[in-house]
């Protein structure tokens, strides 16, 4: 379904339809062999396809939807409007829960990555044999299932669970203390645990790729080793730790599950509204618009921390 | 020099032995809680008990829910790793014109919030009079899985010789036979761990099966259900403890397969996202 309209751009320009002089599929077949990066393409566009199909077009009708407006069950007025996108910007509630969201997803991207870097240095310099082992060991967790992991913290954290009957059953508390769970810092202690391996596997790679000679060069010329650090390793290592960030920061701003199960009202997040929009709300144009601003604030804000990060080290080496 | 890198690496070590346990010892809670013979989640252990995992097996709308993901995963596997397969081809074999932006396209769903693309898919299912089901999750599903096969399959084409396959065409194969006989067998063991990760990742998938499923769930959905009755918790407990142990045995296979005939250097090669 997809695949026609995706090729019809390419075997225009690769001059199919003019050539009316052979059979339609040897006129095919000599102008693949002619042109690799075409039947590199045919080979691509079921996957291309499917990505459009179940992404790109998914988006854009949410677009387009965003500037409608609910009339009814399933029912909308499409004269377009831009309300939606006014509310959007300008509701208290929204704003506090998307400043919200993004506190605690930058807290919870500096805490992974600081925690992550050690281990990925200790893994890519001081591992000599059975480097497989640790990195396995550390990517592990990530491919369990993450509703169990951050159940987990539910089952630590909760009002009667394992910190507080602990500390009771220890004679340490005679109450159960209450601010460990339902807040925003509970959602960034999960969060932190649960994207805690993401984070390893790009840092590891990118001070994995470092060149050694160009640490004994610094050293050489007379770098201390904690200079060194800064002035060599840092910077290379950056590729790798502003990957991390993007890989993290970018899907916690909109995490559903973590918030639910352990923010409470306070630690709400952007995706409870979202969700409560396409669901009890009934307001899916709102909620339209609710998804894309906040993923184009976050992902000009990723841009910009990119770009800054990305200048601010190639001044310094 | 030397003592500095002999203390460096000690702390680093203990560091390191540290965060392993950080990453672990929060989940092993769920199968200590398990075994204990109370129906509250908390210390001290009143003693060791199977009867939540008896409950737990006993339970009819379980084994549904648990067909519906093995379903849903087996369906997901086979079409990420057809599409991962077609794409790592792709990327690996010819130097596309725009190749960096069209790779980048298909990681997208990496980094895009589930909600996002669960609730943009379920704009259009919906609007086209489609309906809701194990095949909408499927879909939901090979969508946030073909980036995983793509990368899996990518370092595996990539680390096979490409000369092996120009010595079968000057044996006089075709481009359909050496793919069979050359290609295929050397990226088997790829293609398997992508068939395992994709499995894995489905079947433990949430968000997707939650807003794109019907009224007959998936595992993790009937497990989040579940979590509304806290007198179900144990049971809760005991499923997620199974779901924890297959998920561990069917990556660490994945591993396997993937590590195979392959050097100790490109271990890097696995984005994660």
């Amino acid at each position: 379904m997809i695949r026609p309209q995706f090729l019809g751009g390419c075997f225009d320009s690769a001059g199919l339809m003019n050539n009316a002089t052979s059979k339609p599929l040897d006129r095919l077949r000599s102008s693949l062999s002619r042109r690799p990066a075409l039947r590199g393409y045919l080979l691509l566009s079921p996957t291309l396809g499917l990505v459009g199909a179940l992404m790109c077009i998914p988006i854009m009708a949410m677009a387009v939807l965003s500037f409608w407006q609910q009339t009814g069950h399933m029912d909308f007025d499409m004269s377009g409007t831009v309300q939606n996108y006014v509310e959007a910007l300008t509701r208290d509630m929204y704003r506090v829960l998307f400043l919200r969201s993004l506190g605690i997803s930058g807290l919870t991207t500096l805490a992974t990555v600081v925690m992550a870097f050690p281990l990925a240095y200790f893994i890519a310099f001081y591992v000599k044999r059975h480097k497989m082992v640790w990195i396995i060991l550390v990517t592990l967790p990530f491919w369990t299932s993450y509703l169990l992991r951050v159940f987990a913290w539910k089952v630590i954290l909760g009002y009667g669970g394992a910190v507080n009957s602990g500390l009771i059953a220890l004679g340490a508390i005679s109450e159960p203390l209450t601010f460990l769970m339902y807040n925003p810092t509970a959602v960034v202690i999960t969060l932190t645990h649960a994207w805690a391996t993401v984070a390893i596997l790009p840092i590891y790679v990118s001070l994995e790729k470092i060149d050694r000679s160009m640490l004994e060069a610094a050293t050489d010329l007379g770098d201390s080793p904690f200079i060194r650090f800064f002035r060599v390793t840092l910077p290379l290592a950056l590729p790798g730790i502003l990957a991390a960030s993007v890989l993290i920061f970018i899907p916690t701003v909109g995490d559903y599950v973590t918030p639910s199960l352990v923010g409470g009202s306070d630690g709400y997040m952007i995706a409870n509204v979202i969700q409560f929009q396409f669901g009890r709300g009934s307001n899916w144009p709102s909620g339209a618009a609710i998804s894309l601003t906040s993923m184009t604030i976050v992902a000009v804000l990723v841009a910009v921390f990119v770009w800054s990060a990305r200048r601010l080290s190639g001044r310094h080496s | 020099m030397n003592r500095n890198m002999n203390v460096a690496a000690r702390i680093l070590g203990a560091y390191a032995v540290i965060y392993v346990a950080y990453l672990y010892v929060p989940v092993l809670f769920l199968p200590l809680f398990s075994f204990n013979d109370s129906i509250y989640i908390s210390f001290p252990l009143r003693g060791w008990t199977l009867k939540w995992y008896q409950t737990m097996f006993a339970n009819e709308a379980l084994h549904r829910a648990l067909v519906n993901s093995l379903k849903v995963g087996m369906m997901t596997a086979l079409i990420s790793t057809i599409l991962g397969i077609l794409g790592a081809r792709a990327v690996t074999r010819y130097q596309l014109p725009g190749q960096k932006p069209v790779v980048a396209m298909i990681m997208l769903p990496l980094v895009v919030p589930e909600i996002i693309l669960a609730m943009a898919m379920l704009i259009v299912i919906l609007r086209m009079g489609g309906s809701l089901g194990l095949v909408s999750i499927a879909a939901g599903h090979v969508l946030i899985c073909v980036p995983f096969a793509m990368v899996v399959l990518m370092s595996r084409f990539e680390g096979f010789d490409r000369s092996l396959e120009e010595a079968s065409y000057d044996l006089g194969e075709n481009a359909w036979w050496t793919f069979w006989r050359v290609t295929f067998p050397n990226v088997l063991p790829g293609i398997v761990a992508s068939l395992l990760l994709t499995f894995t990742i489905s079947f433990d998938e949430f968000i997707m099966a939650f807003f794109l499923g019907s009224t007959n769930p998936t595992l993790p959905v009937f497990m989040w259900n579940q979590l509304r009755f806290p007198k179900l918790l144990p049971g809760v407990l005991a499923l997620g403890a199974c779901i924890l142990i297959a998920s561990v045995f069917i990556v660490l296979l994945a591993e396997w397969f993937r590590r195979r005939n392959t050097s100790e250097t490109q271990t890097g090669d696995m984005t994660i996202g």
